[in-house]
């Protein structure tokens, strides 16, 4: 049986992106409404091992690169390999998690393949042989709906959107592929990886997020922020104003300018509710909003409010939600 | 060193997006700046110049009022504009648009592309990646610190949860991120000679491409309807002493939302 739908299996420290099971969830339906075979391709050094593992998310085969030249990613590196199996499969639906991997990695393979490629899809489906997609624009300030021809159609597809079912475990079929790279076609050198130890999930993979702004007044506020983030094992992000004051990092910030972040439960503290932050978090499933300004434009989305002193309610809530969680 | 920089026109991080009688996105009575992530390659570009000299020209596709944008980065410092403008590309898809800023990037001299990782309008993320495989150059994303040194660059790259540090052979093109640089404001002299520098205008024919290989029906990704999302109601404000409405809100979202 041929390979219908293809989805990249992304990975980080030998444990699988949460988006990673997502695609492959909706992956195993597509390529049965196809009739045909859900495939992974799976790139990295030492990573053999985590091959069987994906037959818990329906996996038929998994297309397996094992080399020391795909240890960090490359575009150059991975964009050949990614590339030359997509045209011996010739799979209809290419799929990808919306990450920073993949964000530098679908559209040169799609070019190189010349392939149609829509990004950052928050719904997907297939409808009379069409790729259907969904996808927010201007950070969600709007939504637009439509379709990408194939084959190959490409995808990128939001983590935490499309959610994961038990779809029964199979025992893939590891395909071993030669890993054919001309060493002056390899121009990145990879010469450092400097990691930032916080221990907290990704903001854009993250269930929960406890997210601060302004009203923190200061960088070293944001401890009760964190506190509050490690008792519920969430991200911590960030407001333009905060980021642009120097509190916190760019990489935290939530927004227009910053990342579009859709958790279960989104925690704004001390955020007054810009058009341009509201545009990166409305799409949350709850969002809670702690603010001592009754006007604030975030209490006009948040489920639930508290008008009140951040630097007495955040604290107060974590020894709740500890309480609560014991 | 030349160096080119890819700059796209968009709305304001402000605007209201509001939807025309038609269904398309309305443009009347918003602001449109340069992408703010293209304006963190318009700076750095204008840093490398200081530093090594050379030629900053910036290139984009995009309708007349674009013109605008490209006058902004002159102001900045840039020294000359390309505008692709033809009908012909409305409603062309990344494919078509990458196409076409390549095609005008290969009449140039450059040793360097600087661009934003992103655009804040249709936040696709995928012209720069397209360019750089048609010119078959080496490509670093997410840019927060580049130091050219002879025919390399060392480009500090934001990942997730960490920073790689990569070296890569010029020319290359390296996507902006926030944190790179803070774009300087246009002085008054820079905007009255801005007025006198020079805007290439190319339709697709002048760059020697076909309507039917770039524009609408060359396009694999369509769209075929624009919505706002939902609005969100304003939901419970919690009463009563702070230590009350701490664990009502804990309460809350166990029993209610069931979210905890």
């Amino acid at each position: 049986m041929a390979t219908a739908v293809l989805v990249f299996a992304e990975h980080k420290e030998g444990q699988w992106r949460k988006v990673t099971a997502e695609l492959l969830t909706r992956g195993r339906a597509f390529a049965d409404q196809l009739g045909g075979e859900l495939g992974a391709v799976l790139l990295g050094q030492g990573v053999a091992g985590m091959a069987g593992s994906l037959g818990q998310y329906g996996v038929d085969k998994v297309y397996l690169a094992d080399d020391e030249r795909l240890a960090n990613y490359t575009t150059d590196a991975y964009t050949s390999v990614v590339a030359d199996l997509i045209k011996s499969l010739q799979p209809q639906l290419v799929l990808f998690g919306h990450t920073a991997l993949a964000k530098d990695l679908a559209p040169r393979v799609a070019q190189r393949l010349g392939a149609g490629l829509v990004t950052d899809c928050t719904g997907l489906e297939l409808a009379g042989g069409k790729v259907r997609f969904v996808r927010p624009i201007y950070a969600g300030k709007a939504i637009t709906q439509g379709e990408v021809s194939g084959p190959p159609a490409m995808v990128t597809v939001r983590p935490n959107v499309l959610g994961v079912a038990e779809v029964g475990a199979r025992t893939p079929e590891v395909v071993s592929q030669p890993v054919q790279l001309d060493p002056g076609s390899l121009r990145q050198l990879v010469k450092d990886i400097v990691k930032k130890a916080t221990g907290r999930v990704e903001l854009t993979e993250a269930d929960i997020i406890v997210s601060g702004g302004r009203g923190m007044k200061g960088p070293e506020n944001f401890k009760i922020l964190e506190e509050l983030a490690d008792v519920l094992g969430a991200a911590v992000g960030a407001s333009r104003a905060a980021v642009d004051a120097g509190w916190r990092d760019h990489d935290d910030q939530v927004g227009q300018t910053g990342k579009t972040v859709s958790p279960t439960l989104y925690i704004a503290c001390g955020i007054s509710g810009a058009i341009q932050h509201l545009a990166g978090m409305q799409s949350s499933k709850y969002i809670v909003a702690i603010n001592k300004d009754p006007e604030a434009p975030i209490f006009q989305v948040a489920n639930y409010g508290i008008v009140g002193d951040l630097f007495t309610i955040v604290p107060l809530l974590t020894e709740e939600f500890k309480k609560a969680l014991q | 060193m030349n160096i080119v920089v890819l700059l796209k026109q968009t709305f304001d991080t402000e605007a209201k997006i509001e939807l025309t009688a038609d269904g398309k996105i309305s443009s009347a009575g918003v602001n449109l700046i340069i992408n703010p992530y293209d304006e963190f390659a318009v700076e750095e570009a204008l840093k490398l110049k200081e530093k090594f000299g050379g030629e900053v020209v910036v290139v984009s596709v995009g309708g007349a009022q674009a013109q605008d944008a490209i006058r902004q980065a002159l102001a900045m410092g840039a020294d000359r504009g390309v505008l692709v403008q033809d009908p012909a590309l409305e409603g062309a898809d990344h494919a078509g648009v990458a196409q076409a800023l390549a095609k005008a990037v290969s009449t140039l001299s450059y040793d360097l592309i600087l661009t934003g990782w992103v655009a804040i309008d249709d936040n696709a993320a995928q012209v720069p990646g397209r360019v750089a495989e048609i010119l078959n150059l080496p490509q670093v994303n997410l840019a927060v610190k580049v130091e050219v040194d002879g025919n390399r660059a060392t480009v500090h790259r934001e990942g997730e949860g960490a920073t790689e540090i990569l070296e890569v052979p010029l020319p290359a093109l390296i996507t902006a991120q926030k944190g790179l640089n803070e774009p300087r404001y246009p002085s008054m002299k820079g905007i009255m000679q801005a007025k006198k520098k020079p805007i290439q205008q190319l339709s697709l024919a002048d760059l020697g491409l076909s309507a039917d290989a770039v524009g609408a029906a060359a396009a694999k990704v369509t769209v075929t309807s624009y919505s706002l999302p939902p609005k969100r109601a304003g939901g419970r404000l919690l009463e009563g002493e702070p230590q009350d409405q701490a664990r009502e809100l804990v309460r809350l979202l166990r029993e209610e939302a069931k979210v905890i």
